[in-house]
């Protein structure tokens, strides 16, 4: 089946005629038609633009063919991308009914650059509301499943993303990264997901949750179709101010296999009680195969990673009660009637936005408000700079550091339905690298008993997120985890 | 429970008793556990302002063109002469 190759194997495929980006279209088309009964990943299929898109890409390819001009790896490739990226023209959700019927008028800068290499959109994924979540349990428009096992969630909020390319119904699609939602799901389904530096990819129609902590990532099968995608992705942005101005990473990754010279940190408090056996025998077995190919192993110490957790959970909510404050019936979604201005506010606001959205914006507006504000918000922006200083000292040692990147394997759907607390302890790995604004990589490294894949994070310096993609591209050259696929 | 009512309204959040009640245990909860942080000495710390320094590449100040207003407006059915359609902004 073509849908079964990877991105840049059916790239070349393409580029040597063997069928057409129309074909590859239709085939991803056809396979998210028969398996989404089964799994939800898609919020929103564009199947007639996505056709419109491929017959462009296959002019193109045979205009570039006579002329014998270079040709993107991406052209004619077919996206998925997480609804929470506006797509002029393509619903945009986000997971929440407060935003049922809005068709955004402009496009993300992340999807653009992929659109004007040529990329073809074919949908928007299921993410938790708003990206706030851990298992797309939070959307309102139903959970997606878990493609090894459908009685589990594929993690979150990026979990359409990741249970459709773990599902091989498309080789990419994007995914957002505010606190884990890239790296989880992408755990949880046994694929790539890479989670930039916080500044490297544009902001600019990402739907805003922490705007401190928001980036937008790419989940695929292996480490060289990531950075494919992402090194287009990269990049300044006059519409994102925070975007940085830093040299580009390479689009290719060598294929050698020799990580000499590379040193890894293993950062003890990640090692920790808890932490489900399995994932910690796994993730250490695949840090000896670094080592076998010569990286240096030192064991490191991220002393204020245990509070990364109730620093998070201050942060995140009260950007995120300052951000939805747009969400007010007025201009796009939905609107509930009331007496006057306010009540019609809180009368939608109240009815429309889920659970998970109404308890962090609630946390977000208390941590906020007058008296409490140097207490919680305060003291948290304090302990962000330890925990960011404690990521600068690490770095002056080592490259990357290893770790989990969950606690635990994907878990049941319902599992934490009634206890948020311990759905948050689901981030608690992932949420440090975010708070740092370092870029953080997840792919996978075996499996548990449960025949559920187990994923390592390794974490790296800003801006170098070649040496994360490099080491797990020369781990994936080694090892055939990333190949292996669901029975559906 | 009080207080609860005073955080919803400040939010714009319409709930009713028994969801005021439910959000009052969770984030009591959640308050517990992030209280772990007042253990921590940060008198000599800054609060983290921005990710990276040389944050903000602000664009110059130059007008670009709009959206046109009827794109604007396609996302709402409460619109009247080229504006919003809004309820009175106090009560009556």
């Amino acid at each position: 089946m073509i849908t079964d190759l990877s991105l840049l194997e059916a790239a070349s495929a393409l580029q040597r005629g063997e069928f057409s980006s129309r074909e590859l279209t239709q085939s991803c088309l056809e396979r998210i038609a028969s398996l989404e009964p089964q799994l939800h990943a898609f919020l929103h299929i564009a199947q007639e633009s996505a056709l419109e898109q491929a017959d462009a890409a296959d002019k193109k390819l045979s205009e570039a063919r006579r002329l014998g001009l270079p040709l993107s790896s991406l052209l004619g490739i077919p996206l998925a991308v997480k609804d929470v990226l506006a797509v002029e023209g393509c619903p945009c959700t986000c997971g929440s009914r407060i935003l049922e019927g809005y068709v955004p008028p402009f496009t993300a800068t992340a999807v653009k650059r992929l659109q004007e290499a040529s990329m073809i959109i074919i949908g928007k994924t299921n993410t938790d509301e708003f990206a706030m979540g851990s298992s797309t349990e939070n959307s309102a428009y139903g959970v997606t499943h878990n493609p090894w096992d459908k009685s589990r969630v594929p993690g979150g909020s990026s979990g359409g993303s990741a249970s459709a390319v773990a599902a091989r119904v498309i080789p990419a699609a994007l995914g957002t990264d505010t606190g884990g939602s890239v790296r989880q799901p992408a755990s949880f389904c046994g694929v790539t997901g890479l989670k930039p530096t916080y500044g490297r990819v544009s902001r600019y129609g990402l739907v805003a949750y922490g705007s401190s902590l928001d980036c937008c990532g790419v989940l695929a099968r292996d480490a060289a179709d990531a950075a494919a995608v992402f090194s287009v992705m990269q990049g300044r942005d006059p519409l994102d101010a925070t975007t940085q101005d830093v040299p580009a990473i390479p689009v290719a990754l060598n294929n050698g296999n020799d990580l000499r010279g590379v040193r890894i940190g293993i950062p003890k408090e990640y090692f920790i009680e808890g932490i489900q056996p399995e994932v910690e025998e796994k993730v250490r077995a695949a840090i000896a195969v670094l080592t076998s190919l010569g990286a240096q192993v030192v064991e490191v110490s991220l002393p204020h990673t245990k509070y990364a957790l109730p620093v998070y959970y201050l942060i995140a909510p009260a950007e995120a009660s300052a951000n939805l404050a747009r969400y007010d019936g007025i201009r796009y979604g939905p609107r509930i009637e009331g007496t006057h201005l306010w009540d019609v506010f809180s009368k939608t606001r109240g009815t429309k936005f889920g659970d998970e959205v109404t308890r962090r914006i609630m946390l977000g507006t208390y941590a906020l408000s007058a008296g409490y504000y140097d207490a919680f918000y305060g003291q948290a922006q304090k302990v962000r700079t330890l925990i960011k200083r404690d990521f600068e000292q690490v770095f002056e040692q080592v490259d990357a550091v290893a770790c989990p990147v969950a606690p635990t394997t994907a878990f049941p759907i319902g599992a934490h339905s009634d206890d948020p607390l311990a759905m948050y302890l689901e981030d608690v790995f992932t949420l440090p690298a975010n708070l740092a604004g370092v870029p953080g990589l997840s792919f996978p490294v075996g499996f548990d008993a449960n025949g559920l894949p187990v994923g390592m994070q390794l974490m790296g310096k800003p801006f170098r997120e070649d040496i994360l993609l490099q080491m797990a591209h020369t781990y994936q050259q080694v090892t055939d985890w990333h190949k292996q696929k669901p029975k559906l | 429970m009080e207080e609860v009512q005073h955080i919803a309204m400040l939010a714009r959040l319409e709930l009713t008793g028994e969801e005021l009640e439910h959000y009052r245990e969770q984030l009591s909860a959640i308050l517990d556990h992030v209280a772990s942080l007042q253990q921590l000495d940060t008198t000599s710390v800054p609060p983290m302002s921005a990710v990276f320094s040389g944050d903000s590449h602000l664009r110059v100040d130059k007008s670009r063109p709009p959206l046109p207003p009827e794109q604007i407006l396609g996302n709402t059915p409460h619109k009247t002469e080229g504006q919003f359609k809004i309820p009175p902004v106090f009560e009556k």
